[in-house]
């Protein structure tokens, strides 16, 4: 098991180094320079050359990479270029929107979908399970954008219900602050769970048609019995992988509606920095993103361990 | 051992409800296209702001937008873009995924270990923000979106192509090729890559329904094809400020969208039933 995981986190320390050489690639490869690039056509050359020295343009490539992973270990990402405030602080703040609203709608999501799966798998080829299945299959093909807009139009414009966006921040209540990310974690979770009750439905009847189902019934174990203690946690694999896969589809979800309601995230912040062609940014919130989805990755294999204890003894 | 079931497999998929509903919505979709290129009820560039923003009526089925275009006509031009978008990227997930799965299960050791490895690294950079990445870098646009979404196609073709060519080196047939001393690269391309063409057929389907999705998602922020080209994305977004007013034009761009993956979707599922009992859902 200590094998297991150590080689494991090693990897996963590796994925994370390769990917920050791909997204400091990435902004390596801008055509032209980008001091010039983020100026804009109209910078003087004096401005251009005080943002060259102020992102280290002017030193060896190799230099550049490790002090900007340096500072990626020391948590200093930089200077924002429009906000002039450390990239780090503009981080913190959006994080405290995009992270309740991608965790909210995972909870939401899971809660929907294995509830539904159970169901679904226990009583399987009757009306219910094939409705609900039904609604899985076209709930699987809606963009989460278009439910938002939906939503947005039943909720807030027609019901006048819920607000149809802006965040009002924390400091403004928790409820006022819990009922602008309500609407936009349902958009997120709903096509989500959709996605998650097939899956797991699917894992639940893999596992229900083993021969020790069938053992544990006929020494007297009840149906729920059975489904609880046996089947649901030797699906577990499967849907823990897909509940990992979707956390990172949830962050990535949130850039695109942050934009739908207006949410100052991290998604929103990535657009601004765009439009403002703001790289150090662009390049800050990406390289958290994609550390992120690789943490995930790794705690998921990990647990695989915790689940299953026959993978403890594996090399 | 052929790989070929379709002389059977008509009447099965025939037989399939999956298979011949999803084939007729795909179908549809497709006929759709092609006719726009010819025709459509209105052209779409034709502004008409006395009739804008009208619900559906027997001259406007589906309505009209803020501009008074025709919103039918936009969704039948915009299924052109859905569908090229979704296509060049499924086929080159296929061109360059396929060909290093096969090559890391025929090689093994530590070729194998490194392009998993290198599979791991593009899946910790969702389609979504390698687009953003790259948009940020060469500005937006169709051509930018294909390759964002290609590139996250590279190894999801990779991983399936390597799964299933793994599974099939211990067999007889592939043990009786190499007794007849054909190398790696000649197996794999004879007896590997008939064997699991099913496989990657229905995984392209499930592809090309994720990638009209993540299209109409770019197009929605900003980051796919861009104007006059009309998309399904840009549509949704500019439903959005006249979702009070007209919510018609928030409606049938999603339709379309949900549609169309709805019936690729139900196209793969039949496929999978269809072309590999192995793989058949407990339903």
């Amino acid at each position: 098991m200590l094998n297991y995981a150590v080689k494991r986190i090693l990897i996963g320390l590796a994925t994370v180094l390769a990917a920050s050489i791909v997204v400091f690639a990435m902004l390596e490869i801008v055509p032209g320079d980008p001091a010039r690039l983020m100026l804009g056509m109209n910078a003087t050359e004096d401005a251009v050359h005080a943002l060259q020295e102020q992102m280290g343009l002017n030193q060896p490539l190799l230099a550049r990479y490790f002090h900007w992973l340096g500072g990626l270990l020391t948590g200093d990402l930089g200077r924002s270029y429009t906000y002039s405030v450390p990239v780090v602080d503009l981080i913190v703040e959006r994080v405290a929107v995009s992270l309740p609203l991608a965790l909210i709608s995972l909870v939401l999501s899971t809660a929907i979908a294995l509830p539904v799966a159970l169901y679904s798998a226990s009583r399987r080829g009757t009306v219910a399970d094939t409705a609900s299945m039904g609604v899985a299959q076209i709930g699987v093909a809606i963009p989460n954008f278009w439910f938002a807009l939906l939503l947005v139009y039943v909720f807030a414009v027609t019901l006048r219900l819920l607000p149809a966006g802006g965040f009002p921040g924390w400091n403004a209540g928790i409820w006022q602050a819990l009922k602008a990310l309500i609407l936009p974690s349902i958009a997120l979770a709903l096509p989500q769970a959709a996605i998650l009750a097939r899956v797991a439905r699917s894992a639940l009847l893999d596992v229900l048609g083993e021969d020790y189902i069938r053992t544990a019934r006929a020494k007297g174990l009840s149906r729920p019995g059975v489904l609880y203690r046996h089947a649901l946690r030797n699906a577990l694999i499967p849907i823990l992988t897909i509940v990992g896969l979707q956390f990172a589809f949830l962050l990535a979800g949130t850039i695109i509606i942050e934009n739908v309601f207006y949410l100052p995230g991290l998604g929103r912040l990535v657009f601004q920095a765009i439009t403002q062609r703001d790289l150090i940014v662009v390049e800050g919130v990406v390289m958290l993103l994609v550390a992120t989805v690789i943490l995930i990755n790794l705690v998921v294999d990990l647990s695989y361990a915790i689940v299953d204890p026959r993978l403890r003894n594996r090399p | 051992m052929t790989a070929s079931p379709w002389p059977e497999g008509m009447s099965k998929a025939i037989g399939n409800r999956s298979f011949v509903v999803g084939l007729t919505i795909t179908g549809i979709v497709a006929i759709m296209a092609v006719l726009s290129f010819v025709w459509t009820p209105y052209a779409v560039g034709t502004l008409d702001i006395a009739g804008k923003l009208k619900p559906p009526s027997w001259s406007h089925w589906l309505g009209t937008d803020h501009y008074g275009r025709d919103i039918l006509s936009m969704i039948m031009v915009g299924s052109r873009n859905s569908i090229a978008v979704a296509f060049v990227s499924v086929a080159i997930g296929l061109a360059i995924g396929v060909p290093l799965g096969l090559w890391a299960a025929a090689r093994g050791g530590w070729i194998d270990e490194l392009l998993m490895r290198l599979n791991d690294l593009v899946f910790a950079f969702p389609a979504l923000l390698s687009a953003v990445m790259i948009t940020a870098v060469f500005g937006p646009g169709a051509i930018n979106a294909i390759i964002a979404i290609g590139i996250f196609n590279i190894p999801v073709f990779a991983r399936v192509a390597r799964g299933a060519a793994l599974s099939l080196w211990p067999r007889e047939f592939i043990l009786g090729a190499r007794a007849c001393g054909k190398g790696a690269a000649r197996i794999t391309i004879e007896h590997v890559l008939p064997n699991i063409a099913n496989l990657l057929v229905v995984q392209a389907t499930i592809q090309f329904s994720l990638g009209i999705l993540a299209e109409a998602g770019l197009s929605y922020v900003g980051l796919g094809s861009q104007p006059p080209m009309p998309s399904w994305g840009r549509m949704l977004f500019e439903a959005q400020t006249m979702i009070g007013l007209a919510p018609h034009m928030a409606l049938f761009p999603g339709l379309a969208i949900v549609i169309t993956v709805l019936g690729l979707n139900l196209l793969g599922d039949g496929l999978r039933d269809v072309l590999d009992p192995r793989l058949r859902r407990e339903r």
